[in-house]
């Protein structure tokens, strides 16, 4: 059982209040028409499930019921932190690039 | 209670136990019957012996489970409650020995947020048993008490005695189990509080200080009973006032054992000692032993023991001082008691539940935790392979002081002095040589709850099994309830010995929770029954209650299924509900359904995206059909959504998906979205909804409302409007989910009942028939309306379902499932699609979920083409419908297929799934 930190609620609370609402920053093709079939299967179903850091999202369902980010390490179960979606984005870009 | 193991269940007044094991009694115990006879029963003995036949099997297994001696589960509900508590603290201390109680003393001394847990019912640990050791100038059981009375002094220490830490999970979460009240004598229970307690604890810092168990050597016969461990035996004598034998041999490889053997001489036992080293124990404490008028024999192992139903000598013989061999037959002792300590196991468990891995001590012959523990779990004491007193405490002292350092807590004064023994190191040795071959001596357990012997973990080996997981499982070694306690270390030596290889290198196997058997109880907690999963009722409830409603549980609503009539069982009941809602007014509670205020500027532009169909024409005072779709294009959810203003929607959803499409948009919103200016609110609970359905429903209405203009041409079919019905305040609108003139009355849910009663007098002169969900499904069906996850299952795109005209593909923005409608596969040709069918014979009701064949040829494998998704007798039509979905079944329409189920194959004709009223003439009266 995690313990999440809640970036609007400023909260630790328990896993129970939240739930997992998959990985984060995948993009929406911006016109789906315009994308071929695989491309626009990799944005469906293609996840990365890595064994390591792994930014998703989760939402605070029994609390304030933002979506918010979390950077958590897939092995370890650490949390290196929970951001806004806008804040994480940032962090998110910076590693990537 | 089946399984508890006898020497931790604490006694109490009127206590009835009975033996598990034995089969068919104890003293005609036919797997000892085996165990005489020798090798009848080698390690995978079921697997080889009862493979075949197959069928066989429960009748071998009803007596391989007897005779193996699994308790009996009670088939009884279980009477008594439990509870759970939370805790969320700075450290947990696991462990109420003097380490553990030391730690707990520093930690709330520092003001630490502190719980202490130990299994026991006193605190104390080994200093309950062992007498000797002075602390601080005090008698142990001296220093424990002054320790606890300490603690009961610190408003910020909570310390649980009778309270198992069984399971540590990942940051630090400890799941803990604490006994209130299985120790009381029946009469003094408390029926109404909870017998246990099942403690969620949550800390900044856990120290483990769940110490060290004694393990036995293994030898000959070592499962008479009169055999145990040393330490159990001056348990009994130092805690409980009893000597457990006249004469008693204790066999040691460690100086620990000479402090049971010296204080059972000292009581007037007649005590003999053996021990494995030619050198023994520190010269000061053969001395204590012989002052006692003891008995010592060094370089002594027991060969076997005498005796059968209980001890009554040993044979012994001299062991070679370095390689584990005999090298001389030694004496022949008359004792009714035999005594073994193997050394010390550290109790590594916890450690180990989340990743930890024990180390190899060869010093201290355990597996045991490293000193600097892990991440936020400090490790003190026995655990650590610190045996003696002495050094545990200063270990425990330095370990803690760090730990408070870490949290900003300075001074912690100074450690318990305890005065420093010599100690003569232990021998390597945990099966005592009988200078026969293994096997072929006299059978020596390893494991006794699972009667695995050294010999069987040599087989094992000699069959190719070589990790010390696979041996576990092949010999069944560490099983049970006691999961290897006693006899891993043990058990992993013997491995080693026969695989060739250090003990460090065979390793461990794995540790999982639970530490020990818990209760399912405990663990359910508070919920069970009706607090399991919380049950919903609508505002309707009581006048359903009244008129004898059956009910059906739907995504946790208690939803009326049908109101039969005296004497009516369901399917009279719903024949007689659907004619009477077809041909006169029925009434349903549709309160259940799922309902979303979708409210904002750009809310209409949320609901393009969000739906497949268009909504950007929709005026207030309209309704429509929605159809929500995955990404992946397929139907997750429906329902009728009106438009109350030009910037805000009465949305609603399906009853089981309110929760689910709820927060779908909220996700949509706020990641991909959020630009959008558009806000949701959960209503469900807020309205009661009375569905008023059938020819004579118009009627209905205009009694209980003057304000709202009911004319077929002023209020259409899928049109809303705002009213006062009964004298309340209403949202009414003109759907239908039976193909029926309808409307649905939305007042405030505290009005519910009242409306609902309202409904029933204005009715009463059209005979109104209230119904429940049973009737709601077949008025559906025979309309050919769907229920999403009845008809579709994540895999029927709209087009599946003839539901194209759902589909907006020339909206604007690409809606959410679009793209995906334009895949290959899903849109092309071999797809399941909905289809209704007629069972050739009318009489017949198709089973539902049963698959469809084309032809009558049903070798194995059938080339499936389908299955039924609902089906009923329809009362209305005289004859039985069903929807089904089929391969290509849109272009089916004519073909007969065969249906098939129980064994039978039901010839039926592929139709349209509209089967009433196809032009909708009655929706639109």
């Amino acid at each position: 059982m995690l313990v999440i930190t809640c970036p609007y609620c400023q909260e630790a609370r328990e896993e129970e209040e939240f739930s997992y609402a998959g990985e984060a920053y995948i993009a929406r093709p911006a016109v789906p028409e315009e994308v071929d079939d695989a491309t626009w299967g990799d944005y469906v179903f293609h996840r990365k499930n890595p064994r390591g850091w792994h930014w998703e999202q989760w939402q605070h369902v029994a609390g304030c019921r933002k979506v918010f980010a979390v950077k958590r390490h897939t092995v370890s179960y650490e949390i290196a932190g929970s951001w806004t979606l806008a804040d994480g984005k940032a962090l998110y870009l910076e590693e990537q690039a | 209670m089946p399984d508890l193991k006898a020497t931790q269940v604490e006694l109490y007044q009127g206590l009835l136990a009975g033996s598990t094991t034995g089969y068919p009694s104890l003293d005609f115990d036919l797997k000892g019957l085996l165990g005489k006879f020798g090798r009848f029963m080698p390690p995978g003995f079921y697997y080889k012996t009862f493979m075949e036949p197959v069928k066989a099997w429960p009748i071998y297994e009803k007596y391989i489970r007897k005779a193996a001696g699994y308790g009996r589960a009670p088939t009884e509900a279980d009477p008594e409650s439990y509870d759970h508590l939370h805790h969320h603290i700075d450290v947990l201390v696991v462990g109420g020995g003097a380490a553990g109680l030391w730690a707990a003393t520093l930690a709330g001394r520092a003001g630490l947020k502190t719980l202490l847990v130990d299994e026991q019912a006193e605190m104390g640990g080994w200093l309950l048993t062992e007498r000797r050791s002075r602390i601080d100038g005090l008698s142990g059981m001296d220093w424990v008490n002054q320790r606890l009375a300490e603690l009961a002094s610190l408003p910020n220490v909570t310390v649980l005695p009778r309270t198992t830490a069984f399971a540590l999970h990942d940051l630090n979460l400890v799941q803990a189990v604490e006994l209130l009240q299985d120790h009381l004598p029946l009469t003094e229970r408390n029926a109404a509080l909870p017998r246990q307690r099942l403690h969620k604890i949550r800390a900044h810092q856990v120290i483990l200080a769940s110490g060290a168990i004694e393990r036995p050597l293994v030898f000959g016969y070592n499962d008479v009973p009169g055999v145990m461990t040393a330490a159990a035996g001056h348990s009994y004598l130092n805690r409980y006032g009893v000597a457990v034998g006249r004469e008693v041999l204790v066999q040691t490889q460690n100086d620990a054992a000479y402090e049971a053997a010296l204080d059972l001489a000292l009581s007037g036992v007649k005590v003999t000692l053996a021990d494995a080293r030619q050198g023994g124990a520190a010269a000061w404490r053969q001395q204590a032993l012989k002052n006692a008028g003891a008995e010592l024999l060094l370089g002594h192992g027991i060969a076997k023991v005498l005796g059968d139903k209980s001890v009554s000598g040993a044979q012994l013989v001299k062991l070679d001082g370095r390689s584990n061999q005999v090298v001389g037959s030694g004496p022949r002792l008359s004792v009714d008691t035999v005594l073994s300590s193997g050394g010390l196991t550290s109790t590594v468990h916890l450690f180990c539940h989340n990743g930890g891995r024990p180390v190899w001590n060869q010093q201290q012959l355990s597996f045991v935790c490293p000193d600097e523990g892990r991440e936020n779990i400090a490790c003190v004491g026995a655990i650590t392979g610190r045996w003696e007193l002495s050094d545990a405490l200063s270990q425990t002292h330095a370990a803690v002081a760090a730990l408070l350092l870490g949290h900003g807590r300075g001074s912690t004064g100074k450690a318990p002095a305890v005065a420093s023994e010599e100690v003569a190191a232990p021998r390597a040795i945990f099966r005592l040589p009988d200078g026969k071959p293994e096997g072929h001596g006299a059978k020596a357990f390893v494991d006794y709850q699972n009667d695995v012997a050294a010999a069987d973990i040599h087989t094992a080996v000699r069959e190719n099994y070589r990790s010390i997981e696979h041996v576990k499982r092949y010999t069944a070694l560490g099983f049970g309830t006691d999961q290897g306690k006693l006899s891993n270390i043990n058990g992993f030596a013997i491995a080693a010995e026969a695989l060739g290889k250090p003990i460090a290198e065979v390793g461990t196997t794995t540790y999982r929770p639970s530490y020990t058997p818990v209760t399912f109880g405990a663990l359910a907690g508070p919920h069970v029954g009706e607090t399991f999963d919380p049950r919903r009722y609508t505002a309707m409830q009581a006048s359903h209650d009244a008129r004898k409603a059956e009910y059906e549980v739907v995504g946790q609503w208690m939803r009326p299924w049908y109101f039969p009539k005296p004497g009516e069982d369901l399917h009279a009941a719903v024949n007689r509900e659907c004619l009477a809602t077809r041909n006169s007014v029925g009434v349903m509670d549709a309160s259940t359904l799922g309902k979303i205020d979708v409210k904002g500027p750009d809310a209409r532009e949320f609901l393009n995206r969000i739906y497949s169909n268009a909504w950007s024409k929709l005026d207030p005072g309209k309704c429509r059909y929605g159809l929500m779709l995955d990404e992946n294009g397929m139907v997750m959810d429906d329902g009728v959504t009106a438009c109350l203003a030009d910037d805000h929607f009465h949305m609603t959803t399906t009853t089981g998906g309110a929760a689910r499409v709820y927060s779908w948009l909220e996700r949509w919103h706020q990641t991909e979205w959020p630009e959008l200016k558009v806000r949701f609110t959960t209503t469900t609970d807020h309205w009661a909804t009375v569905a008023v359905v059938g020819p004579n429903s118009r009627k209905v209405l205009q009694k209980l409302c003057t304000d709202i203009d009911f004319d077929k041409d002023a209020f259409k079919f899928m049109d809303g409007r705002s009213g006062t019905v009964a004298g309340l305040p209403a949202r009414v609108f003109r759907i239908s989910f039976s193909g029926e003139l309808a409307y649905e009355i939305n007042v405030d849910a505290n009005y519910g009942r009242y409306m609902w009663e309202e409904v029933m007098k204005a009715g009463a002169e059209f005979d109104i028939t209230p119904y429940g969900t049973e009737t709601m499904h077949v008025l559906r069906a025979e309309k050919g309306f769907i229920i999403v996850g009845q008809d579709t299952d994540g895999s029927m795109s709209p087009n599946d379902l003839a539901m194209s005209w759902a589909v907006g593909m020339k909206k604007p923005f690409s809606f959410l499932g679009k793209r995906s409608l334009l895949r290959s596969h899903t849109a092309g040709e071999g797809r399941k699609q909905l289809v209704g069918l007629l069972p050739l014979d009318p009489k017949v009701v198709l089973a539902e979920g049963a698959q469809i064949l084309s032809n009558t040829d049903d070798t194995v494998p059938a080339a499936m083409q389908g299955h039924v998704t609902s089906s009923y007798h329809s009362a209305f039509l005289g004859r039985s419908i069903a929807m089904a979905v089929l391969k290509d079944g849109s272009k089916r329409e004519g073909d007969t297929v065969f249906v098939w189920a129980h064994g039978k194959s039901v010839p039926a004709q592929v139709v349209s799934s509209v089967f009433v009223d196809k032009e909708g003439v009655r929706q639109h009266a």
